[in-house]
C-alpha cells in the first residue's frame, strides 16, 4: 500500500520538541564567533528633510565598534520591485539607509556596531537626527492626488495602472449596488521576527537568513553588492514563520554584507518586535470598490472592482499584488460582464508586501462581500445567490474575465458539503427565532466559496535532486524553503512512495545556495506541486536507473527484477538480491537524479467556508462559535500536514476580519507597534475547525496536487466578515469595514436603531 | 553580579549584567537556545520557561531574581531519549509547524496540565491566551494539550 495519502508524523518535529531547532540567532557556528550586534536608528517622523545625525555621542559609548550613515554606504540603491503596469518610477529606488530624504516612520536612518546587544540599543538612543518636517500623505485618496509627492523627481506618487472601465457595464441590469470596503493593512508578524547574521571568509561572504526563498535573496545581494556567485552565499536555517513576508532580501539584511566587511567581523541583527512592526513589510492595504447589478431572481450579470492598492513608501511587493487580484477577480463565479481596475499609490507609510494568500484574499474578500450586498438588495438567500452563479463542472477548463485559466474545480459540491455539514437551514432557523424575539445576542452566518491562483510563478518552475548515498540512506535536496510546512515529511513520504526505504534513511536539505545553486523558494503555495513533483520525478529516475543497473549486475532482464522489502529482487528468486546500498556503492558515477519541473500554467485549487458567529447588539462584541470548511487541493499527500495549513490559514483570515489592523494617525505615526497593541489573535479568540474533505486532482502535475498554504487565509476572511454583518443585517446592517471591532459593529448597530 | 541557578538539574554559575533577562541568560550564559524571543513586551509567551515548576515568561524576570531557584527549559523537560507526553502529544497532534513558539507553548501547557489535568476545550483556551502561534491555528494545539492532559488525568486514577 503506498505511504502516500496517509497521516505520517511530521519527521521534523523531534528535534523542534527537545532543543527548540536551529534559527538565525541560535546558530552557533564558529565563522560567527566574536560576531558584534547590528542595531538600526530609525526615523520618528513619516516624512521630512534629513538636515542632519549627529552621532558623535554614540561614538563616545564603550563598546560602540562603527556607526554609519547613508554617505557611509557606499552600494546601490534596490530598484523597485515590479508593477501593475511595467516598472514603477526608477526615482523610487530605496536606499540602505534614508538619504535626504525619511518616507515612514521606522524606516532605517542610521546604524550602529556594537559588541553586545544591549549596548546596541544605548547605542542608537544616543543617535540624535535634525529633521524638517514634510507634509505626510498616509491616505491613498490623497496619494493620488500628487499635491504633495513623496519622490519629487518621479512627478507623481502612482507606481502604476492597469484595466479599464466601460460606461455600459450594467445596463440591463435590474438591480445594482455598489459600495466601498476597505481591506486593511495587516501585518505578517511571524514569531520569529527578521534575523540576519553575516561573514566574510576572505573573498567570500555568507549571510544567514530567516527567510523563504535563500537563492533569490543570493541573486539580490549578488546584483546589489557587484559580486559573482561563487562569492556569495546564503542560508536559511529553521526560520520561524514567514507568511509572504519573508520573500527577497530586504535592506537592513543586504547592508549587513557591506558592515561585516567594514569591521572586519562578523555581524548579527535580530530586530526587536517593535521594529518588526513598523519596519517588515506589511499586507493587504487595498480600498476597493465594488459595483455588481443583475436580475431580481438572484442572477449577477455584471461585476466591476476598483482598486487602490497602498503600496507604502517604497515600490516593493505591493506595487505588483493588486495584478493577482485582479488576475482573480470574478473568483468562482460564471458572470458574463466582468471588468477590474487597480491604481497604485507610494505613501508615507510602512510598505507593503506579499503576506499569506497575497493580492488573492482580496479579490475573495470584495466578490464575496458584493454577493452578500446583491443577496440583500435581491431578498435571495445568500447561498442560493452563490449556487445560481458559480462555474459548473462542465465548463472546465473554465477561461475567466481576468485571463486566467481554471484547470479543474467542483466548486457547487463544496458549497453544498459545507451546507449540509454546518445544517444551514437550522441555522438560518434559530438565526430567524432570535430575531423573532429581538434577543441581545443574534445569530451570523456567514458564506464565502474562493478559488485561488496557486504557483503564480510557476514558468520558473523547481528542482529536486534525489541521491543513493553509499550507505543505502537518501539525500534529497529542494529548492523549496520551508518554515513549518513539514517539506521534509513530504517530500520523503515521495521518494519513499518510489524507492519503498524508510521515511528515517531519508534526509531532506533545503536553503543553502552553495548545496543548491539554483532553485526559486518557497512562496504562492508552490511547494507540493512544483518542488514536490521535482522530487517525485527525481525519485522515479533513481529507480529507473537503479532497475538498469540490478539487471545488469545480476545480468537478468529488467523485467524480471522487482523492488520488494527495500531491496531489488529476482522475481521468484528472492535470495538474489542487491540492495541500495550495494548499488549506490557499484554505481560508477553514482545514484542520483535531477529534475527540474515547470507546470504549462498554475493550478487553482478552491473551497467554501461557512461561519458562525454571535453578536452581543448591546456592546458590538463578536463571539466567533463554528468555522465549517471544504478546502479542495487537489491530491492530499499529508493529511495531517494540510488539516495543520487549513487551520492556520483559517484563524489568520479570521483574525483580519475581526480584530488585527495595523493603523496610523494622520501624520502617519503607527498606533499599534507592539504586540500589545496589535490585536494579534489567541487560542482564547477562537473556535475548533470543522475541515471536510474532497480532493479534485489538477491535470498539470503528476501528483495531481495543487497548493493548499493559502487555501485558509483566503476562504475565512470573507466567511467571517460576511457572518459578522450577517447578524446584524436585519437592522439594516449592509457593510461594516473589518475589522470588525466591538467599536465598529456597535456603531453600524446605532446608526440603523 | 554573580547568580547561581540550577538549570534543568544542572547547578550554574555565572557572573551577569545587572540587567540580564533570565531569557538572555538562558540563551547567551548557558547556551540554551531552545527558549526563544518573540517580542518586547511580555506579549507572546515564546520564552515560557518553568521557574521552581511554575511557568513563567523569561524576558519578565531578571536572572538574578532566578539566583537560588530552579528553572527547566524545553532542552530539559524529555527524559533522555523519551519525550515528555506533553512534548509526544504535540508531535501525534501535530501542534508545531515553524517551531519557534514550541518550546514556549509547550511549558505553558506543561504548567496548565500540572495545575488541572481535568481541563476543558475552553480552560485550554483561555490558559493559553497568553502564548500567540501563528502558524497551528492552535487547533492542534488545543488538541495535544488536552490529550496529555487525559493521559495524565487517567494515570492519575
Amino acid at each position: 500500500m503506498s505511504i502516500l495519502g496517509t497521516r505520517v508524523e511530521r519527521r521534523e518535529d523531534p528535534r523542534l520538541l527537545t532543543v527548540g531547532g536551529t534559527y538565525v540567532d541560535d546558530l552557533r557556528d564558529p565563522a560567527l564567533d566574536g560576531a558584534l550586534h547590528v542595531t538600526y536608528v530609525r526615523s520618528p517622523l513619516a516624512h521630512a528633510k534629513i538636515t542632519g545625525i549627529d552621532t558623535s555621542a554614540a561614538w563616545e559609548l564603550p563598546g560602540v565598534v562603527g556607526v554609519f550613515t547613508a554617505a557611509d554606504v557606499d552600494l546601490p540603491p534596490f530598484p523597485p520591485n515590479a508593477g501593475i503596469s511595467g516598472p514603477p518610477p526608477a526615482a523610487m529606488a530605496r536606499p540602505h539607509l534614508a538619504s535626504g530624504t525619511v518616507r515612514y516612520v521606522g524606516e532605517p536612518v542610521a546604524v550602529v556596531l556594537t559588541e553586545t546587544w544591549a549596548l546596541g540599543e544605548d547605542a542608537a538612543e544616543l543617535v540624535s537626527g535634525d529633521y524638517e518636517p514634510l507634509d505626510p500623505v498616509v491616505d491613498v485618496g490623497d496619494a493620488l492626488r500628487d499635491e504633495v509627492l513623496l519622490f519629487p523627481e518621479a512627478g507623481t506618487n502612482v507606481t502604476g495602472t492597469s484595466g479599464e472601465l466601460d460606461d455600459s457595464l450594467f445596463e440591463g441590469c435590474e438591480v445594482v449596488v455598489t459600495r466601498q470596503i476597505e481591506n486593511q493593512r495587516v501585518a505578517a508578524a511571524p514569531l520569529e521576527v527578521r534575523t540576519a547574521a553575516c561573514a566574510w571568509d576572505g573573498h567570500k561572504v555568507t549571510l544567514w537568513l530567516s527567510n523563504q526563498n535563500a537563492q533569490s535573496c543570493r541573486d539580490e545581494l549578488m546584483a546589489n553588492l557587484g559580486l559573482p556567485q561563487e562569492q556569495v552565499r546564503v542560508i536559511t536555517p529553521d526560520v520561524g514563520g514567514g507568511f509572504g513576508a519573508k520573500i527577497g532580501v530586504e535592506q537592513e539584511a543586504a547592508l549587513l554584507a557591506f558592515l561585516a566587511k567594514r569591521a572586519d567581523r562578523p555581524v548579527k541583527w535580530v530586530e526587536s518586535r517593535s521594529e518588526n512592526l513598523v519596519a517588515m513589510t506589511h499586507g493587504r492595504a487595498q480600498r476597493q470598490v465594488v459595483t455588481i447589478g443583475g436580475r431580481r431572481d438572484g442572477t449577477v450579470l455584471a461585476y466591476r472592482l476598483e482598486i487602490i492598492q497602498d503600496v507604502g513608501a517604497y515600490p516593493r511587493m505591493g506595487a505588483f499584488l493588486p495584478l493577482l487580484t485582479r488576475f482573480m477577480v470574478s473568483g468562482v463565479y460564471d458572470i458574463p460582464k466582468v471588468e477590474s481596475i487597480a491604481r497604485a499609490v507610494v505613501t508615507n507609510t510602512t510598505p507593503i508586501g506579499a503576506y499569506r494568500g497575497a493580492g488573492r484574499p482580496e479579490a475573495t474578500a470584495a466578490v464575496e462581500r458584493a454577493m452578500d450586498l446583491f443577496a440583500a438588495e435581491t431578498g435571495v438567500d445568500p447561498a442560493e445567490v452563490r449556487r445560481r452563479n458559480l462555474v459548473r463542472p462542465e465548463q472546465f477548463p473554465y477561461s475567466t474575465p481576468g485571463g486566467m485559466t481554471y484547470d479543474t474545480g467542483e466548486y457547487l459540491k463544496g458549497l453544498v458539503a459545507v451546507l449540509e455539514a454546518a445544517d444551514y437551514r437550522a441555522l438560518r432557523e434559530e438565526q430567524a427565532e432570535r430575531r423573532a424575539e429581538g434577543a441581545t445576542h443574534q445569530l451570523g452566518i456567514g458564506l464565502a466559496s474562493y478559488v485561488e491562483i496557486t504557483a503564480p510563478n510557476n514558468t520558473e518552475g523547481e528542482t529536486g535532486h534525489v541521491e543513493i548515498r553509499p550507505d543505502g540512506s537518501v539525500l534529497v535536496l529542494t529548492g523549496s524553503s520551508p518554515h513549518g510546512q513539514g517539506h521534509w515529511t513530504s517530500y520523503a513520504m515521495l521518494v519513499s512512495d518510489q524507492l519503498g526505504i524508510d521515511l528515517d534513511k531519508i534526509e531532506v536539505v533545503h536553503g543553502d545556495t552553495d548545496l543548491i545553486p539554483k532553485r526559486v523558494g518557497t512562496m504562492g503555495s508552490r511547494s507540493l506541486q512544483l518542488g514536490g513533483s521535482a522530487v517525485h520525478r527525481a525519485a522515479v529516475d533513481v529507480k529507473e536507473k537503479a532497475r538498469k543497473l540490478a539487471a545488469e549486475l545480476i545480468e537478468i532482464d529488467e523485467a524480471d527484477l522487482e523492488l520488494t522489502d527495500g531491496s531489488w529482487q529476482v522475481r521468484g528468486t528472492p535470495n538474489v538480491s542487491l540492495s541500495w546500498a550495494e548499488l549506490a556503492q557499484r554505481a560508477e558515477d553514482g545514484l542520483a537524479a535531477d529534475v527540474h519541473f515547470t507546470e504549462d500554467r498554475p493550478t487553482f485549487p478552491f473551497g467554501s467556508h461557512l461561519a458562525v458567529v454571535e453578536v452581543d447588539t448591546e456592546t458590538g462584541k463578536v463571539n466567533y462559535l463554528r468555522h465549517v470548511t471544504v478546502d479542495d487541493a487537489g491530491v492530499i499527500i499529508n493529511p495531517i500536514l494540510t488539516e495543520g495549513q487549513r487551520h492556520g490559514g483559517i484563524a489568520q483570515g479570521a483574525a483580519q476580519a475581526l480584530l488585527e489592523e495595523v493603523s496610523y494617525d494622520a501624520d502617519g505615526n503607527p498606533q499599534n507597534a507592539n504586540l500589545a497593541d496589535y490585536a494579534f489573535i489567541t487560542a482564547a479568540e477562537l473556535p475548533s475547525f470543522e475541515l471536510l474533505t474532497m480532493e479534485t486532482p489538477t491535470t498539470l502535475n503528476p501528483l495531481g496536487v495543487k497548493g493548499i498554504g493559502e487555501a485558509g487565509t483566503i476562504g475565512a476572511t470573507p466567511a467571517v466578515h460576511n457572518a459578522v454583518v450577517d447578524a446584524v443585517s436585519h437592522l439594516g446592517v449592509r457593510h461594516i469595514d473589518m475589522p470588525t471591532t466591538p467599536e465598529r459593529v456597535w456603531k453600524a448597530i446605532q446608526v440603523h436603531s | 553580579m554573580q547568580v547561581s541557578i540550577n538549570v534543568n538539574g544542572e547547578q550554574r554559575s555565572h557572573e551577569v549584567e545587572d540587567r540580564t533577562l533570565l531569557v538572555q541568560y538562558l540563551r547567551d550564559d548557558c547556551g540554551l537556545t531552545g527558549t526563544n524571543i518573540g517580542c518586547d513586551t511580555t506579549s507572546c509567551g515564546a520564552c515560557t520557561v518553568l521557574l521552581d515548576g511554575e511557568s513563567v515568561k523569561s524576558c519578565t524576570v531578571l536572572a538574578a531574581q532566578a539566583d537560588g531557584h530552579e528553572v527547566t527549559t524545553i532542552e530539559g523537560l524529555a527524559d533522555g531519549e523519551e519525550l515528555h507526553p506533553m512534548q509526544r502529544a504535540f508531535q501525534q497532534k501535530h501542534g508545531l509547524q515553524c517551531g519557534f513558539c514550541t518550546p514556549g507553548m509547550v511549558m505553558a501547557s506543561v504548567s496548565l496540565v500540572e495545575e488541572n489535568p481535568n481541563l476543558t476545550e475552553a480552560e485550554v483556551r483561555a490558559g493559553l491566551e497568553g502564548n500567540l502561534c501563528r502558524c497551528t491555528g492552535y487547533h492542534n494545539i488545543v488538541e495535544a494539550v488536552l490529550t496529555a492532559a487525559k493521559e495524565k488525568s487517567g494515570a492519575a486514577e
